[in-house]
């Protein structure tokens, strides 16, 4: 006969305010098995926990239910107590009667019957679990971190210095992300390359990191601690060994006028090319789409110019396997573009305020790359029409963030910061020039953040215009912009030389696709999710996997490098110990039952279940049955569903115990 | 935001079957939210929806559930890589099975809330359960419970004579 011991939390108040926790309490009471049953102010405090050990022995508990929290919140907490208290961990559950209940309900006697109901379920779940064995794994010491913008770069490094292997993947030709791109940087104004090649070289140079740019994840497999990533290196047609970086093929290669990517295709660049002149590697990569070798079969002069014979038309695609314990992903962000609408994109409003059609309209990244002194116009602020300075300049901001009828409701968070910066570096160059900003709102929260928006008024000469634009169109060399100043309640119009659109941030193109390798999950825009909002903002739901940069959430270089450098202290947490306990969720095969069918084989997404042979003592071949190899499975019970002759069985999810809580409705 | 109910009105029992990573965890922010949805249901919580056989289902609803939610990841982003493509093409053929056997589709319902869609959860809990509310409770599969409990009483004559025919 079990001795359940059933414990009601109060949440503070979280609870007990919509649910009468004592006869919650006094009902369970009542269920056989239930040998004692309390609520408690708080139950994972100290006291609380306490009180549940304590009671466990006084009372020669066998089982425990803890009717509080999520499972997702505190189920390791309450586990941990029940352990210590000389109970094995998996004879405690939880039953949620918060989230699911107190703060969905607000009717004191419905919420009251319901959490008895859920706890009730609980209980009669509980009697049939097992005592399971904790599966220790052994750590492989080394991390994946995908994507090679500062995010990627810090967390890298971060992992490097502590001693542990790093393999950095990174799609592009160089590493680098938008930071490369960045001129100046708020709220210091430091020139991005100066303070961004550095650590570019660092990565470079660091013995314990492996570089593969120009590469994407092909395959990811495994769990925490025993990843298998499946690398796809695309061909560079240019041996990384050989190559010395001379540059000599570039300046030799017939095709010279392919828009530059890098440089918001205000540059042009050869097909046989490094995106910018800092970058790592410095290799560069034949663009086969634009190369005559590779359309027409003739040329070939790179490789004849190339001294050291790097130069390799036969290069294909390769594929590696690297075995790493925990992957950091950093893929970042991409600016949203009005100019056309992706395919398949759900996000309205394109083709609004000319982008795409006017030449002298241009997003944020543009102007970035116009300021850069290592940009296209050698950092002179030329529109791209025809290449004078323009003497009056509008900014528009919010261009789709805020704007939910049109697809996207969040703030881009550093549009304002930059917008004000964009003014800043404006008025620097063209000193005989106007800047106006559009704008809904200034937010600046963040250290010296509105010190610097302030300066762009007050020392820059900036005119902040509350209000949205609702016309803008061409008119001779000039740009009409119209809106309204809703601060003033006038109509403006003012003929503009050039404008500039702080567009939206999303996450990178694929970003869903590399999520679905990973097995995390992320919102309805693409960004990834964390754990926890509040108090597990850098780790995945899926353990192992950790995030870093604009690729959770809009980001300033600041919050992705606090947040990079957090990453890279979990992962070394992580590989601080030799061997790591995992969830003994597995599923098990009653060989006694199995007829061979092996339909649970072809279900199984992780290849776990193997044949194995039975034979007698004479050694004949008695049959051939399931096998579950415990390292490789991940517990999902799909094998469970599907076997006809219901001889698999998943461990804390077995019939008995599904049955037990539909039996207890 | 809380409706007024006829008094004696006929409150459905709604079982929820949902996976861990995205159903159960969009329940959870709905909760951290504070979003208000109805008390009817209950919810189990398997690791994937890849779980979730069938017959459950029918347990749930011969136990006296009016409705029953199944409801899992987003195609494409199950955890376990290819668990809910599983459960998917299982539970087509069951609902094939569950028409032919005579029961209301209605009452099952099948749906994808990812971790982040606190606010869907909610949605498709309240639809469901006012759904099931107007179709009234679900007999069939009480009376067939009570058969098997008194088994003996074999009163149509579809049954009888399929009796008579063992
Ligand atoms: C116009 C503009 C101006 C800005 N100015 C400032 C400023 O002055 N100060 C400031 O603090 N912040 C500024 N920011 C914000 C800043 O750019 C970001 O905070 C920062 O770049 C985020 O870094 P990240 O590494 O997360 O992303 P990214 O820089 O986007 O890097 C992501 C990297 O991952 C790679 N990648 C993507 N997908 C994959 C994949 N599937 N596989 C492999 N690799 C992949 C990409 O190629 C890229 O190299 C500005 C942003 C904009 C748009
Ligand atoms: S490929 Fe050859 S020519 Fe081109 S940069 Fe490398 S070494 Fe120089
Ligand atoms: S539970 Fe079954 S199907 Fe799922 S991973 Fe384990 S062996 Fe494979």
């Amino acid at each position: 006969m079990s001795r359940i011991g059933v414990f009601i939390c109060h949440c503070g108040e979280n609870i007990s305010r919509t649910v009468d926790v004592a006869r919650v309490a006094a009902e369970v009471g009542k269920l056989p098995g239930v040998a004692f049953s309390t609520d408690y102010k708080y139950m994972c405090s100290d006291p609380g926990q306490t009180l549940l050990k304590k009671t466990i022995q006084d009372q020669k508990l066998s089982h425990v239910v803890v009717a509080a929290c999520s499972p997702r919140m505190h189920e390791r907490t309450f586990r941990k107590a029940v352990e210590a208290a000389g109970l094995n961990p998996f004879l405690c559950e939880m039953a949620n009667i918060r989230e699911h209940c107190s703060w969905v309900h607000e009717n004191i006697e419905e919420a009251t019957v319901k959490a008895t109901e859920i706890v009730g379920m609980m209980v009669e779940r509980v009697k049939k679990n097992r005592v399971l064995p904790t599966i220790t794994v052994p750590v492989t010491k080394r991390s994946l971190v995908i994507g090679g913008g500062i995010a990627g770069i810090q967390a890298a490094l971060d992992i490097a210095d502590g001693g542990h292997e790093v393999i950095l993947v990174e799609r592009e030709p160089s590493i680098g992300g938008h930071m490369a791109q960045l001129s100046e940087t708020f709220p210091t104004l430091d020139c991005s390359q100066c303070i961004m090649t550095p650590k570019m070289v660092d990565v470079a140079n660091h013995p314990k990191i492996t570089l593969y740019t120009y590469s994407e994840i092909e395959l990811v497999e495994g769990y925490i601690g025993n990843f298998q990533i499946t690398i796809r290196k695309k061909a560079r047609s240019v041996d990384e060994d050989k190559c010395t970086g001379c540059g000599v093929c570039m300046t030799k290669c017939p095709i010279k006028k392919i828009p530059n990517k890098f440089d918001c295709n205000l540059g042009m660049r050869p097909a046989i090319y490094v995106p910018f002149p800092q970058a790592v590697p410095n290799t560069p990569v034949i663009d086969r789409d634009n190369c005559t070798k590779f359309k027409t079969g003739k040329c070939g002069l790179c490789q004849k110019v190339c001294g050291p014979g790097a130069v390799d038309y036969e290069q294909e695609d390769t594929l590696i396997v690297e075995p790493v314990g925990a992957i950091v992903v950093a893929t970042g962000f991409d600016l949203y573009t009005i100019a056309e609408k992706p395919k398949g994109s759900p996000i309205k409003g394109y083709g609004e305020f000319g982008h795409g059609k006017i030449p002298d309209v241009i997003d944020g990244m543009t102007f970035e790359r116009l300021a850069s002194a290592s940009g296209p116009t050698g950092g002179k602020i030329l529109r791209p029409s025809d290449g004078k300075e323009p003497k009056q300049i509008v900014f528009i901001q919010c261009i789709g963030s805020r704007a939910r009828e049109k697809g996207i409701s969040y703030c881009s968070k550093v549009c304002c910061m930059y917008t004000a910066k964009h003014t800043m570096l404006y008025h620097h160059k063209v000193h005989d020039g106007q800047a106006y900003v559009f704008f809904m709102d200034a937010r600046t929260p963040g250290k010296s953040y509105d010190e610097f928006w302030r300066r762009s008024i007050e020392e820059e000469e900036a005119v902040y215009i509350r209000g949205m634009v609702s016309r803008l169109y061409q008119k001779g060399k000039k740009i009409v912009v119209m809106g309204s100043d809703i601060a003033v309640g006038v109509q403006v119009e003012i003929e503009a030389d050039m404008v500039v659109l702080a567009t939206a941030i999303q996450p990178q193109a694929g970003a869903d696709t590399l999520a679905q390798k990973l097995g995390i999950s992320y919102d309805k825009y693409n960004f990834y999710s964390e754990a926890h909002a509040k108090l597990r903002p850098v780790e995945c739901a899926t353990a192992g996997i950790y995030l870093a940069g604009a690729c959770q959430g809009p980001k300033d270089i600041p919050d992705t490098v606090s947040q990079a450098s957090a990453a890279a202290a979990k992962v070394m947490a992580l590989f601080s110990k030799d061997k790591l306990e995992r969830e003994p969720i597995v599923a098990r095969v009653k060989e006694s039952a199995c007829v061979g069918c092996f339909a649970c084989k072809k279900v199984c997404a992780y290849g776990a279940i193997e044949e194995k042979e039975i034979r007698d003592r004479q050694g004949n071949l008695v049959k051939v049955v399931a096998y579950v190899n415990p390292g490789v499975c991940s517990g999902c019970g799909t094998c469970q569903a599907t076997c006809p002759s219901k001889c698999v069985e998943l461990d804390g999810y077995t019939d008995e115990q599904i049955v037990a809580m539909i039996e207890a409705l | 935001m809380h409706t007024e109910k006829p008094k004696n009105s006929f409150e459905p029992k709604i079982i929820a079957f949902v996976c861990t990573w995205c159903t159960y965890a969009g329940a959870d922010l709905a909760g951290t939210s504070r979003m208000q949805y109805p008390s009817n249901v209950r919810v189990l919580k398997f690791p994937c929806t890849g779980r979730i056989d069938p017959v459950f289902i029918l347990k749930a609803f011969q136990q006296g559930a009016d409705g029953v939610l199944v409801s899992g990841c987003h195609p494409g982003d199950c955890h376990y890589i290819a668990g809910n493509f599983h459960a998917r093409r299982r539970f087509a053929a069951f609902r094939k099975l569950l028409e032919f056997i005579g029961v209301d589709l209605n009452r099952l319902q099948f749906s994808w809330v990812s971790a982040a869609e606190g606010g869907k959860w909610v949605e498709v809990v309240t639809d469901l359960t006012e759904r099931v509310r107007s179709m009234g409770p679900m007999v069939e599969f009480k009376e067939l419970a009570m058969e098997e409990q008194w088994s003996g009483t074999i009163d149509t004559p579809e049954l009888k004579e399929a009796y008579n025919q063992i």
